[in-house]
């Protein structure tokens, strides 16, 4: 064996020619990195400028009225309370319940295969689409022309739990998961029983980041319109809701309200609606992370 | 959870010796915490049926009022007709000037995610130091978590006027700002999952290829998308799902035109929209009106449930075994 | 100089951040010739290898003192291109890494990098049959590389950094994930490769180094955990009558 057998002839890396291509490749990745992060600023720069003006105790305090100098958001924010308490209310349990079956009951088979693939098929599912299966079922009586809950806050919340249902689902299971098995087997030499083992030692230890996604959940549910609208229609309320069977508006749909007018004092007033509700949000998320960095740094210990 | 561990406790004799020892449980008592234990089990499991009741539910409801649409509609003139005017006489119901809203809006906002999400996956799988993507990947994933009319807003106070500065003929009410501003909202569905599937490719494959003389660029567009091509297709297909659903953006920037056309710079009117749209209004219930909303709703749920589905399949199919 | 040397490092230091893996290295690497570097897990072999092509780069937080002359250059210069190096410096992994492409693609890849442009089909079939494995690929070169069995990838992986046509193949123990007779054929890859390449590989089988190298390098952690070079010399030599007595221990396995 000799090198004559090769063609070396035939080689030419071109490495002045591939160092440049790779300076003008990695500009662009940087640049493309950069659309998402400008796009975000802007936005933010945009509803700041235009909002912040207008966010004064008077807006935090008055219902809408037909004049944005004396338009408030008051009803929406405390539907958006409201609805986010409700929908809270019916999803954890029954999302906490969910996971708590796929991770510590569920036997492999077909059954628990379709749950699981069936949970993050829904996780796909259009928002709307909840808005029609809400309206259809919740709203007015199924397969008939009578009201059923009619355009309440309960039915709005029975909507808004089945839709992040999934997110609190999936995000249970991954803390459940967490639970390291010298938990349960500690609690099982006890002589304790599955129920007794899951109510005293895994839900206990999952307790933060089941509360973590039930938080991220909320914050997804407070931001949707597009299911609300369907529920509730385009609607004018001047008054705080007292109870789940009243009828309500919440934040992005005042927002949108606003938005669509064409007059641009209320399009202000949709960007002074922004802040609040992203205030709102970044709270919420904020508080998330707090306890998921909190959660981790105990875990790790 | 493994059977063993399940079956444990009945396994170990010592357990009834304790607690009947310790007279702590009468078998009163014992049968009351069986009685308990099965009682929450069979709650749970309805609590996981309820996922599935939602989807049936989902079905149900949109094949039944769609059936009362489509018992006066034939299908097939719903599905070819290209004129959509369920208000206006003389009413026709083809519903693709619907479906080229839709797609019109989300070619656009493809145009800019794909190609944006994938350069930004690399740059933060491939080139970014560790301190910068901790930086950069939340501050990404903040645009994931804005609600949707912010971007409607967004798109109509700020983007089309932007554009009307230098296109004359962009109207309002626009495909182009609506699809733009799309685009920028499902970045980070492209880039987070494209990079995840570029960081699971393993060190050594990018190894090889530098060992061979190869660049970074070359590492990172030869090697490493071509082995997480599955994952990268997949986070296209369900970015591109969550296009054609999105409702608020489109409702608020894009009109509510059914028109078929392939002008960007013109008013349409999306399947979503249109839904959205119509719902506002107090319609009747069992009005033609409210069915119709349900047959367009019926539709692009399959479009995209057939769409996630074809995205969890590739992931599924062609997992790299590496 | 002497002429028979391909590489010359000289006092090479390598850090991880504040740690210092590996610690004041000389060492001459002689062309056409079997280098194998031996030692105990930890001994920083693997890491100083690396350093031969600059694969240590791409390692975040990696840096080295002192020099690496490849034919009277030094590699770490500022002005030498660090793709140019890895593509004369080729090297062979510990687990075979082919890509999940198709065995032709995995030859080809190296070859279109680097800018080849004359008959691929011819070039890949000579890297397959200088890697021994043309024979059992011939028919089904368009099958995807994870067809192959752990021995096969494994020289498939040589074909392909064959292909590149690299003066120097590091191998940073290439048998050490096969089974026995895998092993052997990759042994006998070796001792055939030498005849027209230079090549220096790392091994934790004394056996292989025994039986493979012309030249063996023996490596010793401190009890700083930096590794250190003991000696270098004649594989006879080391294996016979070394001059340290570390090294003598570590041959006749009184540690490992």
């Amino acid at each position: 064996m000799n090198k004559d057998k090769f063609i070396t002839g035939n080689i030419n890396p071109n490495r002045r020619f591939r160092k440049i291509i790779g300076g003008c490749v990695y500009i662009l990745f940087l640049l493309s990195t950069c659309v998402g992060i400008i796009g975000l600023g802007l936005l933010i720069f945009d509803v700041l400028k235009e909002g912040i003006p207008w966010i004064n105790w008077q807006f935090l305090t008055d219902f809408p009225s037909r004049d944005p100098k004396e338009a408030g958001l008051l009803s929406a924010l405390f539907g958006t309370i409201w609805l986010m308490f409700l929908t809270a209310l019916f999803t954890v349990p029954i999302g906490v319940g969910a996971a708590i079956y796929l991770e510590e009951y569920a036997p492999k088979n077909l059954l628990t295969r379709v749950i699981e693939i069936n949970v993050s098929n829904l996780a796909g599912v259009p928002s709307i689409v909840y808005g029609l299966l809400g309206m259809g079922i919740f709203v007015y009586r199924f397969g008939s022309d009578e009201m059923f809950l009619d355009r309440v806050l309960i039915a709005g919340a029975l909507t808004l739990s089945l839709l992040v249902l999934p997110i609190v689902i999936l995000a249970s299971r991954e803390s459940i998961r967490a639970v390291p098995d010298s938990y349960r087997q500690g609690a099982y030499a006890m002589g304790a029983d599955k129920w007794q083992v899951i109510k005293g030692a895994v839900l206990p230890s999952a307790f933060s980041g089941i509360l973590t996604g039930t938080i991220l959940a909320m914050s997804r549910a407070i931001g949707e319109a597009a299911p609300v609208i369907a529920i509730t229609a385009l609607v004018y309320i001047t008054y705080i809701p007292a109870h789940p069977f009243e009828r309500f508006t919440v934040l992005p749909i005042q927002i949108f309200n606003w938005v669509a007018r064409p007059q641009d004092d209320f399009r202000s007033l949709a960007a002074a609606g922004i802040i609040v509700l992203l205030v709102i949000l970044l709270t919420m998320n904020a508080i998330a992370v707090f306890l998921r960095n909190k959660y981790q740094t105990r875990s790790e210990e | 959870m493994d059977g063993a561990i399940d079956d444990a406790p009945h396994e170990i004799p010592p357990k009834e010796t304790i607690t009947e020892v310790s007279g702590l449980m009468d078998p009163k008592k014992k049968l009351w915490v069986k009685l308990e234990g099965s009682i929450v089990r069979w709650l749970f499991m309805s609590c996981a049926l309820v996922s599935i009741l939602t989807t049936v539910g989902i079905l149900i409801i949109l094949l039944y009022q769609g059936y009362g649409f489509f018992k006066e509609i034939n299908l097939w003139e719903f599905l070819t007709g290209t004129r959509w005017t369920p208000i206006l006489k003389p009413r026709s119901y083809g519903v693709l000037p619907l479906v080229s809203g839709t797609l019109i809006v989300t070619v656009i906002a493809a145009s800019v995610a794909l190609p944006v999400g994938l350069m930004t996956a690399i740059f933060l799988s491939e080139y970014a130091a560790d301190r910068v993507r901790r930086v950069i990947k939340p501050i990404l994933e903040i645009l994931a978590g804005i609600p949707t009319v912010v971007y409607g807003y967004f798109a109509l106070t700020f983007v089309t006027p932007l554009l009307q500065n230098v296109l004359d003929d962009l109207l309002i009410f626009n495909a182009l700002s609506a699809g733009l501003v799309m685009g920028i909202m499902i970045i980070p569905m492209v880039s987070s999952l494209s990079e995840d599937a570029m960081i699971s490719v393993p060190r050594n494959l990018r190894e090889a290829a530098y060992a061979l003389g190869a660049t970074r660029y070359e590492v990172s567009l030869r090697v490493v998308v071509p082995a997480a091509l599955s994952g990268i297709i997949a986070s296209f297909i369900i970015a591109l799902s969550r296009a054609i659903g999105e409702t608020m953006l489109v409702t608020i920037a894009a009109g509510a035109t059914p028109k078929m056309t392939l002008n960007p710079l013109e008013s349409v009117q999306t399947m979503t929209a249109f839904i959205a749209q119509t719902s506002m209004g107090e319609q009747a219930v069992g009005s033609f009106e409210y069915n119709t909303i349900f047959a367009v709703g019926l539709l692009l749920f399959c479009m995209t449930l057939l769409m996630n589905l074809l995205g969890f399949w590739i992931v599924r199919r062609f997992r790299e075994a590496y | 100089m002497a002429d028979s040397t391909v590489i010359s490092v000289k006092g090479l230091n390598v850090y991880y951040e504040d740690f210092q893996a590996v610690k004041d290295v000389d060492m001459e690497i002689k062309r056409e010739s079997v280098t194998a570097l031996i030692g105990p897990s930890g001994c920083g072999k693997s890491t100083y290898l690396r350093c031969l092509n600059r694969m240590n780069d791409l390692i975040m937080g990696a840096s080295i003192q002192g020099e690496v002359l490849f034919e009277n250059r030094n590699i770490y210069d500022s002005n030498v291109d660090a793709t140019e190096i890895r593509s004369r410096i080729g090297m062979v992994f510990q687990k075979p890494n082919p890509f999940p492409k198709s065995i032709y693609q995995n030859i080809a890849f190296g070859l279109k990098v680097n800018g080849f442009s004359g008959d691929m089909e011819e070039a890949v079939e000579k890297s397959l049959k200088q890697a021994a494995l043309w024979d059992e690929v011939k028919d089904r070169l368009n099958d995807s590389a994870f067809t192959l069995s752990g021995g096969q990838q494994q020289r498939l992986c040589i074909a392909r950094a064959l292909a590149v046509e690299p003066e120097v193949i590091l191998m940073d123990e290439p048998a050490s994930a096969l089974d026995p007779i895998a092993t052997l054929a990759i042994e006998d890859l070796v001792r055939e490769l030498k005849t027209d390449y230079t090549i220096v590989i790392v091994t934790h089988n004394m056996q292989q180094a025994a039986r493979v190298s012309d030249e063996t390098a023996f490596f010793m952690v401190g009890e700083d955990r930096s590794g250190y070079l003991v000696e270098q010399d004649d594989t006879q030599k080391i294996f016979t009558n070394p001059t340290h007595q570390r090294t003598e221990e570590y041959i006749t396995g009184r540690f490992s």
